[in-house]
């Protein structure tokens, strides 16, 4: 098998796997870390990952498409997730769904042809206090209303948030840098011993 | 309602169901309770061979516990002491009346056109707990339909009700998870990895165990309603394994076969060359009439003159060259009644000992019959199995999956094989080794022998033998599984390496893994030079059986290599082929070839046009799978019945009648009119299947089939549960328990008591039975040649013989054949994979690409058997049968 | 009213640096750790029990009561449920952004006093910035030596993982986190026989706890179990994080001693929510996450006690509290629940996965304009195949609660706004302002 991960992931990715007991738990992570890589989770990641968790490609595709965040289909370079869920919606989420996909010209779901967005409608994403809630790439942004749902698009767009929306893959910018295996406390040894 | 029954000695909890006391054993489950005790409870998910999810939620019922009754799945929980179940009570039924409702809401109304109408648990649960009607009125959840998800299984997503059989089967029993339930919610569908089709040998198994049309099979769709099939229960002729199945045939034709739950043997499952390889019995390429060769092309021709014309030349090489100049090959794809009739026309008629039913593919027939024989239960149970085979999942399908499941239960595997194979991944240990060399590291393995088998690494050999030590003195709990690891290696070397586990530890038993269908039958009846019927040599059995079979050959005949030589070399003129094919059969082509070009007749016995066929000078059709009744005897030494569903075509006839027709040309008679005539005979003359009859056989308790002799049929195993059919799986098969599956075309009998067969009956025989010692000193293989690669013949499933060919859910998966090799041998070679090499041996050469296994030993190079790369020739045109060894050598093209 | 108790997991939050290692120790961080270590485990174990700390994830079941369940083992896991996606519930994400070290401390008395030596941080994938600093905290704490080999010299091992969630509600299920913390499919596992207790991650005895949970253990290591059992009244003891939203003036988080406090309080006083946004009318509100039954107006009184909501017929659930207006449309509301607990069922069982999506159905078509009268009897009767009875704690038809949670918003809805509903279907139009958003990227 060809290898997907680049050198410095597949390092990662061996590590994330070190960090379990059963390697299969670290299947999720390494959908991220592909995603981290890619933008997207391709069958030749899912190979790859199949093979690092010990498991087959069809039950790394089966537990993938479970779950949201994971994209066996391109995304956009951004994906905007607009919360719709009861205190959104009460705060009029749905009229902020509307105005974004005429802002884009996508229907929810899908991605503009330039590739730069993904229009989501997310259920409850733990910000209801500041509803409605908007995440780019799951970092919360405040674009509650029209005008500032706007000013994100074209910010975002000019390339001027990169600090703080980066890359896809919630892992990005996570290192454990401690308490790895091979150290004196390998959650391995210790769950073993 | 009547006592329920339970297994003598078990400890028993009390429950009620539905005000009604009931017995059960602890830990079974309430819905296997409830179903012996006359309660069947509806279900999707739950299959009595997988581990139970509780997904469904159809099974629901009332359930007494410490909050008053509530809704419990019934196929979740356990039975406990002073349970109240109250499975209809209104609660429950609104409950399986909401899930019913709730699967049929998206469920499509295409009923009328779905391979599943008629024999659907969806449709008749619906019916039996249902609402009567759907208050549904939203538009219904659409897919794209049916979408080929392997090459021989279709989806239907509208269909599906997401109970995950199929990819619990593929997980759980199968081993390989090609299939995974993907996405969630309502949206979940079974899916193979994008762009990799499910393909799994055992894929049909995932078709029969889905309660509803969802996944169908391009076989049998659109082929037949439910309500046109006739069926019996049979045994599967595709391998040695004997899986129980139940043959459906619709305007006689088969069209289907289904796997029976058979607790000792198949447990439910199939492979697919056995569910699928029924097609070849309708095949165009059947033989239909007999044919003599009149100048240079075959005639159709009545009976009478293609038996004449036979019976002339068998005279004529009587009066040449005596009795031994006839040779008789093949017989194991025959039944038993059929292997025993021509048994006893060789031996008592024509007077030749020449006679095997193994073309030298397999072991010794002494080994096969002589060495202490082992139930697949009592693999399943060992506690350490070694294994002297190639890849059992090419070989035996069912048998791999028995094993890997023991392994998966605790059973250790110490696998000795030249390259990996599917069960290596469950071994505890694996001895590769250099073929040639299996004898030695057998005797390596138990400690006799102090030399060092080539190839075999230390460390692994080390921790193989501290397994063995474990074991008690005897070996008792030792089952060592022994076949043909390589067609390139002797048999005879694997035989010796048996023996030496057995010289170390006497109370081993063995599990034979030969795979054609009845070879072990075959042999039993006689089939093999130096063999008479029921497994007693010829010199034992001499005095005993000539009483009844008049004289005998005076001294051992020829084995099927010896045949062939002899036949070279002028020795034997005359040749009868029952059914086998020696230019494909035989590990040596090149002597398979050259005695049918020298033999001055050959007569061929058989179903279908073969390359054999084309070369005789008579041909005469016999009835195959499906057209005969009669019984088979599987690798355990099980004999279970085979059933006639449909006719044979043409005036083909039952083999033999044809043995018997023949007979009375040489002014003999064998004595029988009807096949249940020569049951009766075998069981009472054979030794080893004394008692065997068919009023035996006929008792619902014998339905698995018994394994002979019967004083040595194990007692139970104990631990295993009983095990109720899947009403799902095999629809209507309660029905034909109680009908009996018709031996000879309907001649069921009644059973009378032979169901209370007393341990130690019949009593012993006066013959001894046959013993195993090997020829002293079998050559070693020398070493390799210098730059030489050792050859490995392994089979695959799907390899280039009549049953899959003539099978059309078959035929497009023979794999292209390859030579596989060690990555470093490619280094050395300079080539890159897939390249195109010579592969060339002392006696012929082939061209075929290149291909890695990083499994094998170094200076190994393995070729897949019957896979023909050009010219009708295969591995076996590489193949020296005389050597214990072959050596091949590579060169870049 | 608002008491004086004092704030027990949010102490730090008015710092802008909270989550920092730094902040964390001048705020009085891991002296907890330092006491625990010195105390014999079954000691911590016997004060967490004093506290009668009830799980702050959903279900309230007392943390000690728990830890004393689990089936003796030479391995047993410890797992700190991080995945918050009951709608309308934000405090964990709250706990975990802004005070990772406060959960590290109590991971860590938790895993001390249960006898764990490995845990498990399950945090909500899409916490992008929890899991960083989670992740920090813990190289912190690592470096600090208050996890890893001998925390603090003493005899007592700990290694923390952190595991990033990846977009699925029923993974907040306690068996499904620990399916989705081996890598699967959040299928939640059927108990018995599989209580976490006894069967959990990887068949070992497990503990599954709550961040809230795990983040009152310091201060009650501190301050001892009576302290914490001294707040409150009855079962309900100590304090709790609120998250308050939808219509009202001040949505937001607000840690409120239990019992004490009435929703009229939490809702109403200036301090809290300050009333119904633009001056509005109260007309229902969900006392905790929307998994709850609602209650009316009548209804606030209650105090925010675990016992008290359950004799009003709903629950106390996450803690968190949505308020609905005359503005709001019930069956607007319905259906948006609905919708939601139909797309997160993780589809293994028939009633949940079928009966979701059928109820969203009919909801959907009567805010639309379509809906039937028998629509109405057929909406209880779906919901009474899912939850029969339909009456709370409900009885469950499926593997896990999800399924008979579904019918506590409809069946709320239709009860205490049937006539809103038959306006609906009368007019053939929703009588508020707006029609929902046409099904987003439905299938
Ligand atoms: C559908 C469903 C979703 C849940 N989601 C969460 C959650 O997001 N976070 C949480 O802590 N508990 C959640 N729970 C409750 C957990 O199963 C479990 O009871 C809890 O984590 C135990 O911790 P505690 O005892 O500290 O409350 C959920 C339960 C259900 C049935
Ligand atoms: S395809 Fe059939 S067996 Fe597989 S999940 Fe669907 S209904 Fe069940
Ligand atoms: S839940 Fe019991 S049969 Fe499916």
């Amino acid at each position: 098998m060809t290898a997907h991960f680049s050198a410095e992931n597949r390092a990662r990715a061996e590590a994330l796997v070190a960090l379990y007991p059963q390697s299969r738990s670290a299947l999720v992570p390494l959908c991220h870390l592909a995603q981290a890589q890619d933008g997207w989770l391709c069958a030749e990641a899912m190979e790859e990952i199949a093979e690092l968790c010990g498991t087959t490609p069809a039950e790394v595709y089966g537990t993938a498409t479970f779950y949201d965040m994971l994209h066996t289909e391109r995304v956009g370079r951004h994906v905007i997730a607009i919360c719709t869920n009861i205190a959104c919606l009460l705060a009029g989420a749905y009229e902020l769904v509307e105005h974004a996909e005429r802002r884009l010209g996508v229907r929810c779901g899908q991605t503009t042809e330039d590739g730069e967005f993904t229009l989501e409608e997310a259920e409850c994403l733990a910000g209801c206090d500041a509803a409605p809630c908007v995440q780019v790439n799951h970092r919360f942004v405040a674009a509650g209303d029209a005008a500032s749902f706007d000013a994100l698009v074209d910010e975002l767009a000019k390339g001027r948030r990169r600090q703080e929306v980066p890359r896809h893959g919630v892992l990005c910018r996570i290192e454990r840098t401690v308490g790895l295996p091979g150290s004196e406390a390998s959650p391995r040894r210790q769950a073993r011993s | 309602m009547s006592a329920v029954r339970n297994r003598a000695g078990d400890a028993v909890v009390h429950l009620t169901i539905d005000g009604t006391a009931v017995e059960a054993t602890p830990g079974e489950l309430l819905i296997d309770a409830a179903e012996r005790a006359g309660v069947f409870l509806p279900r999707f998910c739950y299959h009595p061979r997988l581990d139970p999810v509780g997904m469904c939620r159809m099974c629901l019922v009332e359930v007494s516990g410490p909050r008053g009754f509530t809704l419990q799945p019934a196929c979740m929980l356990s039975v406990a002491e002073g349970l109240e179940v109250r499975t209809a009570s209104d609660k429950a039924r609104k409950a399986q009346q909401g899930v019913l409702e709730f699967l049929l809401i998206n469920h499509p109304l295409d009923c009328p056109v779905c391979d599943k109408g008629g024999e659907c648990p969806l449709q008749d649960q619906a019916f039996s707990h249902g609402p009567g009607e759907s208050r549904f009125t939203e538009e219904k959840r659409h897919w794209a339909k049916p979408i080929e998800i392997g090459p021989r299984v279709l989806l239907d997503r509208e269909r599906c009700i997401q109970c995950g059989r199929c990819t619990r089967f593929a997980a759980e029993v199968a081993g390989e998870a090609m299939i995974d339930l993907a996405f969630r919610s309502d949206g979940i569908e079974v899916a193979p990895f994008p762009g990799k089709p499910f393909d799994s040998y055992f894929s049909g198994n995932t078709i029969q165990i889905c309660p509803v049309g969802a996944l169908t099979s391009p076989a049998y769709r659109f082929k037949s309603r439910p309500w046109d099939l006739e069926q019996v229960e049979t045994t599967c002729t595709t391998c040695a394994v004997g899986c129980r199945v139940v043959a459906q045939s619709s305007a006689g034709r088969l069209v289907r076969y289904l796997g029976v739950d058979s607790d000792p043997v198949n447990q439910s499952w199939l492979c697919d060359k056995g569910r699928y390889g029924f097609e070849a019995v309708h095949s165009a390429h059947r033989l239909t009439t007999p044919t003599v060769e009149k100048g240079e092309v075959h005639q159709p021709v009545t009976w009478h003159e293609a038996l004449d014309a036979a019976a002339a030349a068998l005279r004529d090489a009587r009066e040449r060259g005596g009795p031994d100049a006839v040779g008789i090959l093949g017989g194991a794809r025959l039944s038993n009644e059929d292997a025993y009739a021509w048994a006893k026309l060789a031996k008592s008629v024509l007077g030749t000992d020449s006679v095997d039913a193994q073309l030298d593919d397999g072991l010794p027939a002494a080994a096969v019959l002589g060495l202490p024989h082992a139930t697949i239960d009592q693999a399943a149970a060992a506690s350490v199995v070694v294994t002297l085979t190639g890849d059992l999942r090419e070989e035996l399908p069912v048998l791999f999956l028995r094993l890997r499941r023991a392994a998966l239960d605790g059973v250790r595997i110490v696998e000795c094989s030249t390259a990996a194979t599917a069960l290596t991944p469950y071994a505890a240990h694996r001895l590769a080794y250099l073929p040639g060399e299996i004898a030695r590291l057998a005797g390596a393995l138990v400690g006799a022998t102090r030399a060092h088998p080539t190839g075999v690494d230390d460390e692994a050999l080390a921790a193989a033998r501290t397994l063995m030590h474990s074991l008690d003195g005897g070996g008792e709990g030792l089952v060592v599984v022994v076949g043909r690891p390589s067609l390139a290696e002797s048999g005879e070397t694997v035989a010796e390496a048996a023996h030496a586990i057995w010289r170390a530890y006497p109370n081993a038993r063995f599990l034979p893994a030969l795979r054609r269908a009845n070879v072990h039958g075959a042999l039993d009846m006689g089939l093999a030079p130096g063999l008479l019927p029921g497994r007693v040599t010829l010199e034992a059995g001499r005095d005993a059986l000539s009483a009844a079979w008049g004289e005998l050959p005076a001294k051992p005949g020829r084995d099927g290599r010896a045949i062939l030589q002899a036949t070279v070399d002028n020795e034997i003129s005359t040749l009868i082929l029952l059914g086998c094919d020696p230019l494909g059969d035989c590990p040596d082509r090149e002597l398979a070839r050259a005695a049918i070009e020298q033999a001055r007749f050959v007569i061929f016995v058989g179903t279908h046009h073969t390359g054999a066929s084309a070369l005789s000078q008579v041909v005469l059709p016999v009835a195959g799978d499906g057209e005969r009744g009669g019984t088979t005897t599987n690798c355990e030494g099980r004999v279970s019945r085979l059933a006639a569903k449909v006719l044979p075509p043409g005036i083909a006839w039952p083999a033999w009648t044809v043995a018997g027709e023949l007979a009375k040309r040489f002014g003999a008679s064998l004595g029988f009119e009807g096949v249940d005539q020569i049951s009766s005979e075998i069981a009472r003359l054979a030794p080893a299947y004394r008692g065997v009859d068919t009023a035996l056989l006929g008792h619902p308790e014998h339905r698995d089939g018994v394994v002979v002799p019967l004083a040595a049929v194990p007692v139970d195993i104990g631990g295993r549960r009983p095990r109720p059919i899947d009403p799902i799986a095999t629809p209507g098969i309660l029905s034909v328990e109680d009908q009996g599956s018709p031996l000879e075309l309907g001649a069921a009998q009644p059973a009378g008591a032979a169901g209370d067969v007393a341990p130690g009956w019949p009593p012993a025989t006066a013959v001894p039975l046959v013993t195993f010692s090997p020829p002293d000193g079998a050559a070693p293989a020398d070493e390799p040649a210098a730059g030489a690669y050792r050859l490995v013949v392994r089979r695959t499933l799907y390899e280039r013989g009549t049953l899959v060919a003539e099978s059309p859910s078959l035929a497009q998966l023979v794999p292209e054949p390859a030579v596989f090799v060690h990555p470093a041998a490619l280094k050395e070679l300079r080539v890159a994979p897939g390249s195109t090499v010579t592969v060339r041996s002392a006696r012929d050469s082939l061209q075929l690409p290149i291909a890695l296994d990083d499994s094998l030993p170094a200076g190994v190079a393995l070729l897949v058997a019957n896979l023909v790369p050009s010219e009708g020739r295969g591995a076996s045109a590489l193949v020296d049968a005389s050597r214990p060894a072959t050596d091949v050598w590579l060169e870049k093209v | 009213m608002l008491t004086s108790a004092p704030r027990i997991v949010t102490s730090r939050l008015d710092h802008e640096d909270s989550y920092t290692l730094e902040r964390y120790l001048a705020t009085g961080g891991y002296k907890a750790l330092h006491k625990a270590l010195r105390m014999k485990p079954e000691a911590v174990a016997a004060e967490v029990n004093r506290a009668n700390l009830l799980g702050r994830g959903g279900a309230g079941f007392p943390a000690g009561r728990k830890w004393s369940m689990l089936r003796a083992a030479e391995t047993t896991y410890l797992v700190v449920n991080g995945d918050e996606s009951e709608p309308a519930t934000f405090k964990d994400h709250l706990l975990i952004e802004r005070d990772p070290h406060q959960i590290i401390e109590g991971a860590a008395i938790a895993a001390y006093a249960v006898g764990a030596r490995l845990a498990f941080i399950f945090c909500r994938g899409e916490f992008a910035l929890g899991l960083e600093r989670l992740t920090a905290a813990c190289n912190e704490a690592y470096e600090h030596g208050a996890l890893g080999g001998r925390i603090f010299g003493s005899t007592f091992s700990l290694d923390i993982v952190v595991h990033p969630g990846a977009g699925a509600y029923i993974c907040g299920e306690e068996t499904a986190l620990l399916e989705s913390l081996e890598g699967k499919r959040g299928f939640p596992r059927i108990k018995p026989p599989n209580f976490p207790a006894a069967i959990g991650l990887y068949g070992e005895p497990t503990v599954v706890n709550n961040v809230e949970t795990i983040s009152a253990l310091p201060w009650i290591i501190q301050n001892g179990g009576d302290a914490f059992a001294a707040l409150g009244a009855g079962t309900s003891t100590g304090t709790r994080l609120f998250a308050l939203s939808g219509r009202v003036a001040r949505p937001g988080w607000y840690e409120l001693e239990m019992s004490k406090t009435t929703f009229r309080d939490l809702i109403f006083d200036p301090a809290l929510g300050g009333g119904i946004a633009d001056g509005g009318e109260l007309k229902a509100f969900i006392p905790g996450g929307v998994s709850a039954p609602w209650l009316g107006p009548d209804s606030l009184e209650i105090g925010l006690d675990q016992e008290a909501v359950g004799r009003a017929g709903s629950m106390l659930g996450s803690g968190s509290v949505v308020v609905l207006d005359q503005t709001s449309c019930a069956v607007r509301a319905a259906w948006r629940i609905t919708r939601f607990f139909w797309r997160e069922s993780c589809g293994q069982c028939t009633p949940c996965r079928e009966g979701g999506h059928w109820l969203e159905k009919i909801l959907r078509r009567i805010e639309e304009g379509d809906g039937r009268f028998s629509d109405l009897d057929l909406l209880m009767d779906v919901c009474d195949n899912l939850a029969p009875g339909v009456s709370w704690p409900p009885e469950q038809t499926t593997i896990c609660v999800l399924g008979s949670s579904i019918p506590s918003s409809v069946a709320s809805a239709l009860r205490m706004f049937r006539e809103e509903f038959a306006t609906h279907i009368r007019t053939e139009e929703c009588p508020f302002a707006g029609a929902p958003h046409e099904m987003a990227g439905g299938r």
